[in-house]
């Protein structure tokens, strides 16, 4: 049960505070697009993320109310300190945790009609997750606003993208090296697992991240995007998965690349921006891969195992361009299917 | 001092302790250079790549006790390629022509090989301690060799390396005339372990006062090597896995007292709750306790534990001890110096985690913390500052909030103003890495107060260059910074070039820093190696033409006398 609450519900708890991050964006930077770097989606999502922030007022009047004191002045806080000194109740902690997430769920509930709908989308594609129980019922209460706003609103991929699929809804894309952690203690986590579940009895979950088996991060590239990225094969199961995590990845990129404004809000999220279709060639884009022979191949084409051990690198192109690449042998194989 | 006689100098300089002291001293005049060179009995080289092995070696022939570090400190966080470089055969082949009187050797982040073992093995007669932490590349068939041919072993220690199993015979290897361990660790080893000649190993080394298994060790072999050495100091014990109505857990129970000596315990792998009771009469002389290695301990078992354990000075332990735990220790371990809480739960939001209410709960009754490496949900800035306050004498201080640019999540300010308090309250500070939500104000803070600081860790913070130029101005001590998915850019890393020449390092990555920017501090730097790692593939539109605008995926740079590496491989360019 426990084991299933950490899996399961950790995650979309960090899924919550993915939005709030967002709010502090906007409030240091003060709007400054700052790029932190080129690789990780994580990054990616909180980037986007910064118009995002505008649309929670509330959340910014909270920010006003306390002004920020300088760490000289230790007096104000020794009162606060006492308290916390002297209480230690973890119990009320873990509430508290839990409340703050609810509390400011609950404000952008208040403020946000626009959020609302989203809210009901939210909620929709939670249904469509594994059936853990748990999991719902904690989303709806805690998660499930922030957590949709994050899937709508931001379209990148991160687990933010995720909720379409069951696998990733639950598991954020991983930061390549966070928490910083030696492999040798990762390692150590995933041996554990089978004896802790045969002790709670708990279902098998293979943590696939950082766990044990090391992700394989393959490089993909867009047509018209100049910065690549990087997806974790061992993170997807299927092909389906990993072309909702492309399409959400790059969806942000090309919103940003096409309208930085307005990039990353709820609006753009509603717009036919998503892109679909990559797989089976009906979409303005198609996903393609190099294998270990530098065969450029279609995605899909050969059972997902295989191509999970002889994928290089992605790329998605312009289906437009597809004949005129070097696709030979697999576009015969799909006009034939 | 010049009209003393040689070797009075050189009698004077034995007293002095420390590596920097005799480097200064050296640099006085020729003669005192003579000297010392010719007395340095220990050298510590902190990068491998600042210095050519032969010229150490040529430079001080009566060496004996060589410590080599390699791979930059992200490494072990899956941040430097596989193959980045740092091997050790070089320096061991250096050794071996120049020192041959070398007795010890301790590598960190290194690359070794079967091949580098079997010569060191061989090249040494008096060869005697061989310390190796967080490195790759070797196999239970280099150990072999090492137990095969050092006839004086004293202190074999594998902490935390990767090693390849070849089978359980190299701990045969140890010759029947070997009595001389003193120090035996091989707990991260996979493989199987021949019982039998671990048991008749400890047999016969009557000064074997640390050991530590690893996970094969059953608690049955443990339990006779208990009874055979009762005058262990430290133990890791193996798996530790006990059906408490057995036997086995009277006799463990039974040998465990009878170690009166045994101040330091680790292992426990696989250990399971009822399993705990076993020590429970040895704890009230522990000074150190690991038990981060057991995740099937829940906080109600390690509470019972700990509430024994009043002498404890260090304490490695999972989150899953939670805010209620970490409180019991703060009342029962007066003596704490060193804390590390560790996640269970990679990503965050688990119900066992702890939060800031344990790290204020164990600086308000642990006055002697000095040492800390906290994994935790979420920190305030009050938590901080009430933590400084309690404890003023931190010489390192890690805080690791799961959940990078986390604010307070009370006030939802960043923790600039925790982190100051850290810097302002805690003079001796030496290291530090940040987390959590943060802009340029912590490094000002960083900058005007962290005067001892030597190593700086960060992570996901800032907002502008002038948060990095704020540290490289302000910290006079500073020797190893490592920055990742912070907005640094060209401005600050090429604003005081001349700095990196006072540093042993600076890692940044999936920052701001342009290849251009690269380019120019390694044009004005002759004495820095500037790599700029890219691993891409030869297909890769950017690599073909890599442009000064590009930004770097990461960058290490070094200062360095012995010039642009001949061994790095393809993806690291030192320009």
């Amino acid at each position: 049960m426990e084991e299933d609450f950490r899996k399961g519900e950790g995650r979309p708890q960090l899924l919550d505070l993915i939005p709030n991050e967002r709010d502090w964006m906007v409030k240091d930077v003060g709007g400054g697009g700052k790029c932190f770097g080129v690789s990780e989606e994580k990054k990616l999502e909180l980037r986007l993320g910064l118009p995002g922030g505008e649309d929670w007022p509330a959340v910014k009047e909270k920010r006003e109310e306390h002004s920020i004191q300088s760490a000289l002045s230790l007096g104000h806080y020794s009162k606060v300190s006492k308290t916390i000194c002297t209480n230690p109740s973890p119990v009320g902690a873990k509430r508290g945790f839990l409340d703050t997430v609810e509390s400011k769920t609950e404000v952008f509930q208040q403020q946000q009609p626009g959020f609302l709908q989203l809210q009901a989308k939210g909620k929709e594609l939670s249904q469509k997750t594994n059936g853990r129980a748990e999991q719902q019922s904690l989303e709806k209460k805690a998660c499930g606003s922030p957590a949709a706003h994050g899937s709508a609103a931001a379209p990148c991929g991160d687990g933010a993208g995720a909720n379409n699929s069951s696998q990733t809804r639950t598991a954020p894309t991983p930061v390549v090296g966070w928490p910083p952690i030696r492999s040798f203690r990762r390692n150590l986590a995933s041996i554990s697992k089978p004896s802790l579940e045969s002790q709670n009895g708990g279902p098998e979950t293979a943590v696939k991240f950082e766990n044990g088996r090391k992700g394989l991060f393959v490089k993909i590239n867009m047509d018209g995007i100049p910065i690549g990225r990087k997806v974790d094969l061992k993170a997807y199961d299927s092909y389906e998965k990993l072309s909702l995590a492309v399409g959400e990845l790059f969806q942000g990129l090309l919103a940003a690349q096409r309208d930085p404004l307005t990039a990353g809000t709820q609006k753009n999220a509603e717009q036919k921006q998503a892109i679909t279709g990559l797989l089976d060639g009906s979409g303005e884009y198609t996903l393609v891969y190099e294998d270990d022979e530098g065969d450029r191949m279609l995605v899909g084409d050969v059972p997902w195992d295989m191509f999970v051990s002889t994928a290089k690198r992605l790329r998605v192109l312009k289906s437009s361009e597809l004949s005129a690449s070097s696709l030979g042998a697999v576009s015969r194989k799909r006009t034939a299917t | 001092m010049t009209y003393f006689p040689e070797e009075v100098v050189e009698h004077i300089f034995d007293f002095l302790a420390t590596h920097r002291d005799r480097n200064t001293v050296s640099t006085v005049c020729k003669t005192w250079y003579r000297v010392e060179r010719l007395s340095r009995r220990s050298v510590f080289v902190g990068n491998c790549y600042a210095v050519h092995p032969e010229r150490v070696v040529a430079r001080f022939p009566g060496l004996r006790s060589l410590t080599v570090k390699g791979k930059p400190h992200f490494a072990d966080f899956n941040l430097v390629p596989h193959d980045w470089g740092g091997f050790a055969l070089p320096w061991i082949e250096a050794a071996a022509r120049g020192c041959p009187g070398l007795e010890e050797l301790r590598m960190k982040r290194m690359v070794v090989s079967d091949e580098s073992l079997e010569l060191l093995a061989r090249s040494f007669p008096n060869f005697k301690v061989l310390v190796l932490i967080s490195c790759e590349g070797f196999s239970t068939d280099g150990l072999a060799a090492i137990a095969t041919y050092c006839r004086v072993l004293r202190e074999l220690d594998l902490q935390e390396n990767e090693v390849e199993d070849r089978g359980p015979q190299w701990l045969s290897c140890f010759p029947d005339s070997c009595t001389s361990l003193v120090s035996l660790n091989f707990a991260c080893l996979k493989g199987e372990v021949n019982a039998g000649s671990l048991e008749r190993l400890v047999a016969r080394c009557p000064n074997l006062r640390t050991l530590r298994l690893s996970r094969a060790v059953s608690v049955d072999t443990l339990s006779k090597i208990l009874a055979r050495a009762p005058h262990l100091v430290d133990l890791g014990t193996g798996s530790f896995t006990i059906d408490h109505r057995a036997e086995a857990y009277h006799k463990v129970m039974g040998n465990f007292i009878k170690c009166k000596s045994l101040r330091s315990l680790s292992g426990f792998w696989d250990a399971a709750p009822h399993c705990l009771p076993a020590v429970y009469p040895i704890c009230g002389n522990l000074t150190g306790l690991n038990l981060s290695y057991a995740p099937a301990i829940q906080c109600a078992d390690l509470i019972k534990l700990i509430r024994q354990c009043s002498k404890l000075q260090r304490l490695w332990i999972l989150d899953c001890i939670g805010d209620k735990g970490l409180a019991v220790v703060a009342n029962t371990c007066k003596e704490l110096q060193e804390l590390r809480v560790f996640p269970s739960d990679f990503y965050g939001g688990g119900i066992a985690a702890v939060t800031e209410e344990g790290l204020v709960a164990v600086s308000s009754g642990c006055p002697k913390l000095n040492s800390l490496l906290y994994f935790c949900n979420q920190m305030t800035n009050a938590a901080l500052i009430t933590v400084a306050k309690n404890c003023p004498h931190f010489t390192r201080f890690r805080l690791c909030i799961l959940d990078p640019k986390k604010p307070d999540p009370v006030t939802n300010q960043p923790l600039d103003e925790g982190f100051g308090a850290i810097v302002q309250s805690c003079k001796d500070l030496r290291r530090l890495s940040l987390s959590g939500l943060l802009t340029d104000r912590v490094f000002l803070y960083i900058g005007m107060y962290a005067e001892r600081l030597e190593m700086l860790s960060i992570a996901f913070a800032g907002d502008s260059d002038k948060g990095m130029v704020y540290v490289l101005n302000g910290c006079k001590n500073l020797r190893k910074l490592e920055i990742r998915d912070s907005p640094f850019g060209d401005a600050a890393l090429l604003e005081d070039v001349g700095k990196y020449e006072t540093m042993r390092s600076l890692w940044m990555s999936s920052c701001d820093v342009t290849l251009g920017g690269c380019k120019a501090l390694a044009a004005k730097m002759p004495g820095l190696n500037v790599e700029v790692i890219n691993e891409m593939d030869e297909s890769d539109e950017m690599e073909e033409n890599p442009c000064d605008l590009d930004k770097v995926e990461k960058m290490y740079v070094y200062r360095t006398v012995a010039g642009p590496r001949n061994d790095a491989p393809d993806f690291v360019w030192t320009l």
